[in-house]
């Protein structure tokens, strides 16, 4: 095994993230929060330093870098504002599916203003039926007269006011009588197009969530990426490996939070003529928090290493999601446990922490969808 | 014109870690080991202002920096910022050096780089704040140099129209290139750093010259050609001392007035500065 640890540009790519994140994430992350403000004013700016266009080739405006410095650059976002973190992921999600399954001629329309951050880019699949049951959803696309027409309705969309969206629907059956899905660029402003309801969410505030409503949407018959029958394919890539790797980061950063906010406060605040760091009821409590935040920070970078490797990490992802978005319940819990009264404050960040926390939870599947992955795996790849 | 541009730098203990900064009691000197450094933060003032001046004018922005080895880390950063090569002078025989001896080293740096347009310093270090270096280094090289820039205005290839901060104003200046800069704070906001600027930095080059890379005189080197010396110099003993006072509200508030103006706190006497009407509630 070799020794694993991050290469001198990974670090300072992580020092340059974490000086933007200090100077213009962390002053407004509670206002974004209390206001549910999306600051899409940043997104020129994350442009600029290539945190859009993180893991996108050069060729695409992107920096060219991989899996494990996207997850660098989510971290340390989301260390101040995990609806900041959930916004640029979603951004990368649907990026990646233009990336990986669009024709040259798609990637160069759309990747350079995405990786500039003039323009934002949403994935929407899940539909008010479901999010899990992908192959039952109900929006359609059909063919007619060489223009897909769209209809139907998705919801819990994050970043439903993007501009260039990948939106997943169903263009016809096989011979089993199973929903064949496609996944296609929809570009905002096109007629019977738009966002519906937004949602008002308990956590990840600052990021925009809701409906995405398709009214006999019509697109070019060459806005279909890959093929009619790919985009269970391209949908389910997305999700397991960009998607989940993107929850997984912004909850490592919830995590750092944890272990940083807690140390500050347990070194500041004195009870009994000392700092409450010196007890061991304390300590012990800082010994969990920083112990969930080191094992779901390894496992994340586990699987974006792997990924970046170009190895199969969807379970990897899947054990890394599920962990840290758990852990940074527990942690957020823990340290809100720790500070008493003060814990429950709006002034100190923890309780947006635990409402973070919270919401990461559903998002690229819930807890047990990805206990199902996991198992799924396990129980093939451990057979005797 | 294309403009050919050096900005020094200088590696400094990273504030998060000032608490575990101590001083030699015997060698009077800094205790950096196992801390780490960042670019002094006024000399990223001065790369930005570099490279403006580049995105503007076309030419070439040099970092150099006086120090340890590991400083190449430091230069990097420049580098990913957007400087186009650096250069790091590092030899046993500059360790020691005050500021007498810095500012002659990086001007035999610069000698060495033969041609210059403009020099950009900090104003001063983050950690020493002698503030004595930019000045020092513009004599050594014989050109004219500022201190304390605030806003540079560039008129011609000739000269540039400087403003600088004085105690009780701004004076404004016409400086004719080469000349040395010496920026402040104030003067512009420097980059952040991008993923591009990083992977770019890589085929950069870093060049390491030593003491016989430089055409110096070895006295005036180090330890050796540095004619200050530390006098008394210690680390301040900073553990706090509660108190607890005794009597009624009035009188803690006189004994707490008496004892801040003992330790130098000015504080005007009742009737000159504020007054407390009613007293407090709650």
């Amino acid at each position: 095994m070799q020794f694993f640890e991050f290469t001198e540009d990974q670090e300072l790519l992580r020092k340059a993230v974490r000086e933007f994140a200090e100077a213009e994430v962390a002053p407004k992350a509670a206002e974004w929060d209390e206001k549910d403000y999306c600051p899409m004013e940043l997104f020129p700016m994350m442009g600029e330093l290539g945190i859009n266009g993180i893991f996108t080739p050069e060729e695409y405006g992107g920096a060219g870098m991989g899996h494990v410095e996207r997850a660098i650059c989510i971290e340390e976002i989301s260390r101040y504002s995990a609806g900041l973190g959930i916004a640029l992921m979603t951004h990368h999600l649907g990026m990646s599916s233009i990336l990986d399954f669009g024709t040259e001629e798609q990637k160069k329309k759309y990747l350079p203003e995405l990786c500039a951050g003039t323009k934002l880019c949403g994935l929407a699949v899940t539909e008010p039926g479901g999010g899990s049951d992908f192959s039952g959803q109900k929006t359609t696309a059909e063919l007619v007269d060489g223009q897909w027409v769209l209809n139907g309705r998705k919801c819990f969309i994050t970043n439903h006011h993007a501009d260039v969206n990948v939106i997943t629907a169903v263009t016809g059956v096989d011979e089993r009588g199973r929903n064949q899905l496609g996944a296609f660029i929809v570009e905002k402003g096109t007629p019977g197009f738009g966002p519906g309801r937004k949602e008002n969410k308990l956590g990840l505030r600052g990021s925009v969530t809701g409906d995405v409503i398709l009214n006999e949407v019509k697109i070019p018959e060459g806005n279909i990426l890959g093929k009619a029958g790919d985009g269970g394919k391209i949908g389910m890539a997305a999700i397991g490996e960009v998607g989940r790797a993107g929850m997984s980061a912004i909850c490592v950063g919830i995590l750092r939070g944890c272990v940083e906010e807690a140390v500050k406060f347990a070194n500041e605040r004195i009870v009994y003529g000392k700092p409450i760091s010196k007890l061991q009821a304390v300590q012990f409590e800082i010994a969990n928090i920083r112990t969930e935040y080191e094992a779901a920070k390894m496992l994340l970078y586990y699987a974006a290493g792997k990924k970046d490797a170009k190895l199969p990490a969807t379970p990897d992802f899947a054990i890394a999601k599920y962990y840290s978005t758990e852990a940074a319940v527990r942690a957020s819990k823990r340290t809100m446990d720790l500070m008493g009264g003060y814990g429950i404050i709006n002034e100190y960040p923890v309780g947006r922490f635990l409402r973070d926390a919270l919401a990461s939870i559903p998002s690229g599947g819930t807890s047990h969808i990805q206990q199902l992955i996991i198992a799924g795996n396990t129980l093939s790849a451990f057979k005797a | 014109m294309a403009l050919k541009i050096v900005v020094c730098i200088k590696p400094v203990p990273d504030p998060d870690y000032y608490d575990k900064v101590s001083i030699d009691p015997v060698t009077k000197r800094i205790t950096r080991e196992g801390i780490p450094t960042i670019i002094n933060p006024v000399d990223k003032n001065g790369i930005e202002a570099a490279l403006k001046l580049k995105a503007q004018y076309g030419g070439k922005v040099t970092v150099l920096t006086m120090a340890p080895p590991n400083a190449t880390e430091n230069l990097k950063e420049a580098l990913a910022m957007g400087a186009d090569e650096a250069v790091l002078l590092s030899d046993r025989a500059f360790g020691g050096a005050d500021t007498l001896a810095t500012s002659y080293t990086l001007a035999k740096g610069i000698e060495k780089l033969e041609e210059y347009d403009i020099i950009f310093c900090g104003t001063e270090s983050a950690d020493g704040a002698t503030a004595q270096v930019s000045s020092q280094l513009g004599e050594w090289l014989g050109i004219p140099h500022l201190w304390n820039v605030y806003n540079i205005e560039a008129q011609s290839e000739e000269s540039f129209k400087v403003k600088t901060k004085v105690e009780n104003g701004f004076m404004e200046w016409e400086i004719k290139l080469p000349c040395l800069l010496g920026v402040a704070r104030e003067l512009n906001k420097p980059r952040f750093i991008s993923a591009m600027g990083i992977i770019k930095a890589k085929n950069k080059p870093v060049t390491v010259w030593g003491k016989e890379d430089l055409e110096a005189e070895e006295e005036r080197l180090g330890l050796g050609g540095s004619p200050t010396k530390a006098g008394a110099i210690f680390t301040p003993d900073l553990k706090r001392k509660g108190e607890m006072l005794t009597g009624t509200a009035e009188e803690i508030a006189e004994t707490i007035i008496e004892k801040l103006r003992a330790a130098g706190v000015n504080i005007p006497t009742k009737g000159e500065g504020c007054s407390i009407e009613g007293g407090a509630q709650g």
